[in-house]
């Protein structure tokens, strides 16, 4: 079997939930091969299948934009010749992964929602304009270098070796021409990621900007909380969590729109979730088109009640 | 003087219905098309930066006959020129191709500064084109910014990502892409829009760029569309109205799909 390189993602070495999502999927193509930048927990990257594990260290990879690590992979790339290298959607994952691609003079696919393996070939499938379309592609040209969004599958545990390399790359200084001259962690809100999120609860204009009623009932439910353009627009919650067009791409298990119209720029970024509901005040409101389950009514009563209801369920 | 390159993308509008032609590449033509709207704010931090001090603002694209209307969109914000790269033989590249063909027209500009672009299209919103031109020229690609600063030939960004907020620097020919948190685009003013008409557009070919026609587009591409498939219609769900159990119901819906 050949080698699938993954690159994982491992802040303060805790291996992210997309990583293990790689790691999943790397199994269905070849064997896989961890790359991690630092330090990563391990037994984690075994448990989830990685055969081989590569470090890296050196300071270049945290103190400059992605060169460091596109010509460390590239250059692993070469000496491995793997049946694919996997890395994140997530925007550095692509900028990384495109340059490796470049470098490697590959086939690159960004933003696969599925990766599926038949004999040698590799087929993906990524999702375009606003979910409307699927469209199925297959690299032409070297070991197709893949960028994967989160939720594309789940992960599961299937041992591997885990057997770890130190490896080392020459990093030329062009790479380090985007230097990195001050870092600050944002505060951990203690929900989920919102583009890993199994349930996202998000609030619009119809929250009138007070988001206490989507944050408890994203809170009962352990989802992670999302806002609409006009929300982020009108000042009332974060850009990083605006879920649209020129926001996130979200796909979970459950999206719960609450006061949100349901305007293009929205649903482009929402639309392929497997179940939506919507609350909405009025029943005109194009988001209704889209939903599983929608209550016309106010979020201020809709919410509070459905809260109690999943407490109390729940226990 | 400081001289900004901004690249722009013509796309099909979001609002009409976009599909694909029948060699699986975008519909480029049967759907109107118009700016990116992410690219409205590349142009914006370009005037800005111009007009704090001295020097010009060039648009380029790439892309078939209409694009010229996404060039003469940025020139109505105040861009000075622009440079409209068209040939038959581009028609289905990729980003990768894209970028080989900015690349080349941005080497034949020369004397450039900085070079601005979008965060990401609106049509294929993969948002790798500016960093894979960067990687062309081997230049540093200081991307998603969400504020900018240029002082003398440091170009200074915040990238406000989801778990930090970045200060990233570079200096010299430097690769900047935008975010639509750097502020609101400005509309075309009347006065804008009629100065654009005698605003210079440059028409290049790939012959021009000293581009082998086999080396872009469709066929020359390192990946191939196999097939695409509209999503199926949502079928419709069910919809109440809240009477005082509207709340209920819902959870009633979330322990039907075991949720709770």
């Amino acid at each position: 079997m050949t080698e699938v390189l993954v690159l994982i993602d491992a802040p303060d070495g805790k291996v992210t939930k997309p990583s293990l999502e790689l790691l999943t999927i790397a199994r269905r193509i070849g064997e896989p091969s961890a790359i991690v930048f630092g330090a990563a927990d391990n037994g984690v990257l075994a448990e989830y299948g990685a055969e081989k594990i590569y470090t890296y260290d050196d300071a270049a990879y945290g103190e400059f934009l992605v060169g460091p690590k596109a010509e460390a992979i590239a250059q692993l790339v070469t000496e491995t010749s793997p049946a694919a290298v996997l890395v994140g959607a997530s925007a550095e994952g692509k900028e990384i992964s495109a340059r490796v691609a470049l470098k490697t003079e590959a086939g690159w696919i960004g933003d696969a929602v599925d990766v599926q393996a038949d004999g040698g070939t590799i087929t993906t499938t990524q999702s375009v304009f606003a979910g409307n379309f699927t469209v199925q592609s297959q690299v032409t040209q070297g070991a197709p270098v893949i960028s994967v969004k989160p939720n594309s599958t789940a992960p599961e545990a299937a041992a591997g070796a885990g057997a770890v390399e130190a490896k080392t790359a020459d990093i030329s200084d062009a790479a380090k021409g985007a230097k990195i001259t001050s870092s600050k962690e944002k505060a951990a809100s203690g929900r989920p990621e919102l583009t890993e999120a199994a349930i996202v609860v998000s609030g619009g204009r119809g929250t009138g900007g007070d988001f206490t009623e989507v944050e408890a009932f994203a809170d009962s439910l352990g989802a992670a909380v999302g806002a609409s353009r006009a929300a982020v627009d009108s000042g009332w919650y974060p850009h990083s969590f605006q879920v649209g067009q020129t926001g996130k791409t979200v796909s979970p298990q459950l999206y719960v729109a609450n006061g949100i119209s349901g305007a293009i720029q929205h649903r482009a970024g929402m639309q392929t979730s497997k179940t939506i509901i919507a609350v909405n005040k009025d029943d005109e409101a194009p988001i209704f088109e889209l939903v599983d389950f929608g209550v016309v009514g106010d979020l201020k009563a809709v919410l509070p009640q459905a809260t109690d209801e999943v407490k109390k369920r729940k226990g | 003087m400081t001289k900004i390159v901004v690249a722009v993308k013509y796309v099909p509008d979001a609002t009409a219905d976009r599909t694909f032609s029948a060699d699986n590449t975008v519909d480029r033509v049967g759907v109107d098309g118009l700016l990116s709207e992410l690219d409205e704010y590349a142009v914006e931090q370009a005037l800005q930066v111009v007009e704090a001090g001295e020097g010009e603002v060039v648009v380029l694209t790439v892309g078939p006959d209409d694009a010229a209307d996404a060039v003469r969109k940025a020139l109505q914000m105040g861009a000075d020129s622009g440079i409209h790269v068209s040939d038959e033989a581009i028609h289905g590249s990729d980003a990768f191709a894209t970028s080989a063909v900015l690349a080349k027209a941005i080497e034949k500009v020369g004397d450039y500064d900085l070079l601005f672009f979008g965060m990401a299209s609106t049509d294929g919103g993969l948002g790798v084109v500016p960093t894979l031109v960067a990687e062309r020229l081997g230049l540093p690609a200081v991307t998603f910014a969400s504020e900018i600063t240029v002082d003398g030939d440091t170009v200074k960004i915040r990238r406000d990502g989801d778990v930090a907020t970045q200060e990233i620097e570079a200096t010299g020919k430097v690769v900047v892409s935008v975010t639509d948190q750097t502020g609101e685009a400005r509309y075309p003013s009347f006065k804008g829009i009629m100065a654009a008409k005698k605003k210079p557009v440059e028409e290049w070919s790939l012959a021009d760029l000293g581009l082998d026609a086999g080396s872009v587009g469709l066929d020359a591409a390192w990946s191939q569309v196999q097939s695409f498939e509209p999503r199926p219609a949502r079928t419709a769900g069910e919809i109440v109205t809240d009477e005082g159990d509207g709340g209920a119901k819902l959870v009633e819906f979330l322990a039907s799909k075991k949720f709770v």
